[in-house]
């Protein structure tokens, strides 16, 4: 029987005939007879399709993009005000803004002012052993240094050999 | 053709440079390739090249490398996502017609305003003045207009109601208002209340406390366009002593 397991391409065991042919494999021939039934009208189905044997068309990436607005460009206002008082609603509006731009130039000089990420996880590894030392005794300290790693195997109960 | 602005000239030669249309700018940009460029108004991509399609001054800003042409213009073009003043010149089923100084008139939708419902419709007349942001705006379709932001709320747009009046200039006067190196609007409130709304199409509204600030906050927004900065901080200083003077004058 194990001569007869062979692999086909996608890794899947085939079986031999007469297995297949056995009572309780009848269904999953069934369904395979039905996919290579799809297979092969999906074959005639392409064939009958006209294509034209032209190059491929590619799209070649364009270096520029296109910004219609001077609003953009400029970094205009929005264009409604009020001042002393003449529309609250579009004052508390003007304010509402106001406070996100300095929020948005503080976000942006915060950024520039502190470690980034990477910086952090570079400075941090160096950090580890240095800190791991300050958890261990002055007297294991050495050990400490040359296997950190080392598990704890846990005590439990072993069976005594028999004699 | 109107005197660079000089608030808005960086001092760099190799920008802000004059252009005619159907300039080839390709060489502007081979001697800063590298990353991607941002071609804004007044700018055209033929092919490999990039062409200029307005008269005015090239501009460039740094961060993410926008390049664009400044100039004088009273022709508005609409582009999405940009700010107008609208007048509303008629109504045809479930939106009005909103002349915006573009080629066609465009469409505003009533339910596109804050609270809007099929049953409770906005108090629209024709005539009415409308600030609203463009969320249509192309070449082949009429523009679009909404009231409302993405959210739903009015966020300062709308009918521009309780009198006021509004005035047509360039362009250009606009760009200058709205700029954030311009304090001209800025020092205009600290003499007077005033209310505004500018339109990136070139329209202005305003409304002040009586018809007299109205018109005074007019005539110094619609003379301050050629205007530096200092010399805006002066109008605005002389502007302050007759105000108070005519104010004291009533009282």
């Amino acid at each position: 029987m194990a001569n007869d397991h062979r692999v086909d391409g996608r890794g899947k065991t085939k079986l031999s005939k007469n297995l297949m042919q056995m009572k309780f494999m009848q269904r999953t021939q069934e369904s395979n007879v039905q996919k290579e039934l799809e297979a092969e009208q999906r074959r005639r189905i392409d064939e009958t399709h006209w294509f034209l044997d032209l190059p491929e068309i590619t799209v070649k990436e364009s270096n520029f993009d296109v910004e219609p607005s001077f609003a953009v460009c400029e970094d205009l206002k929005f264009g409604r005000m009020s001042y002393k008082g003449m529309n609250p609603s579009i004052e508390k509006i003007m304010r509402s803004i106001e406070a996100e731009e300095l929020e948005a130039i503080s976000e942006q000089r915060e950024r520039e002012m502190t470690v980034s990420d990477e910086e952090m996880a570079r400075r941090y590894s160096t950090l580890v052993g240095t800190i791991t030392n300050k958890f261990t005794k002055k007297r294991n300290r050495t050990q400490a240094l040359d296997e950190p790693q080392e598990k704890r195997v846990k005590k439990e109960f072993r069976k005594p050999p028999d004699e | 053709m109107a005197p660079p602005r000089e608030e808005t000239v960086e001092s760099k030669s190799s920008e802000n440079l004059r252009v005619l249309p159907g300039d080839d700018l390709s060489d502007v940009f081979i001697s800063t390739r590298g990353s991607k460029f941002r071609l804004g108004p007044g700018l055209r991509q033929e092919g490999e090249t990039v062409v200029a399609c307005k008269c005015g001054i090239l501009r460039k800003k740094e961060p993410n490398d926008v390049f664009w042409i400044d100039n004088h213009q009273k022709r508005y073009v609409p582009v999405k996502g940009e700010t107008v003043l609208g007048i509303v010149v008629g109504k045809a089923g479930d939106v009005f017609k909103v002349d915006i100084g573009g080629s066609v008139p465009a469409t505003l939708s009533y339910l596109a305003f804050e609270g809007a419902t099929k049953r409770n419709r906005p108090n629209v007349a024709i005539g009415d003045v409308v600030f609203g942001r463009l969320l249509v705006a192309n070449r082949d379709m009429e523009p679009e207009l909404v009231c409302m932001d993405s959210a739903g709320r009015s966020g300062g747009l709308g009918i521009m109601s309780d009198g006021g009046f509004m005035f047509q200039c360039s362009l250009g006067l606009v760009r200058k208002m709205l700029s954030p190196k311009c304090t001209l609007v800025k020092q205009l409130g600290q003499v007077m209340p005033v209310e505004l709304a500018a339109g990136m199409n070139g329209r202005i509204w305003l409304r002040g406390k009586t018809v007299s600030s109205t018109i005074t906050a007019m005539n110094a927004i619609s003379s301050a366009e050629f205007m530096t900065e200092s010399e805006i901080r002066l109008m605005v200083h002389r502007l302050q002593d007759s105000v108070s003077g005519m104010w004291s004058g009533i009282s």
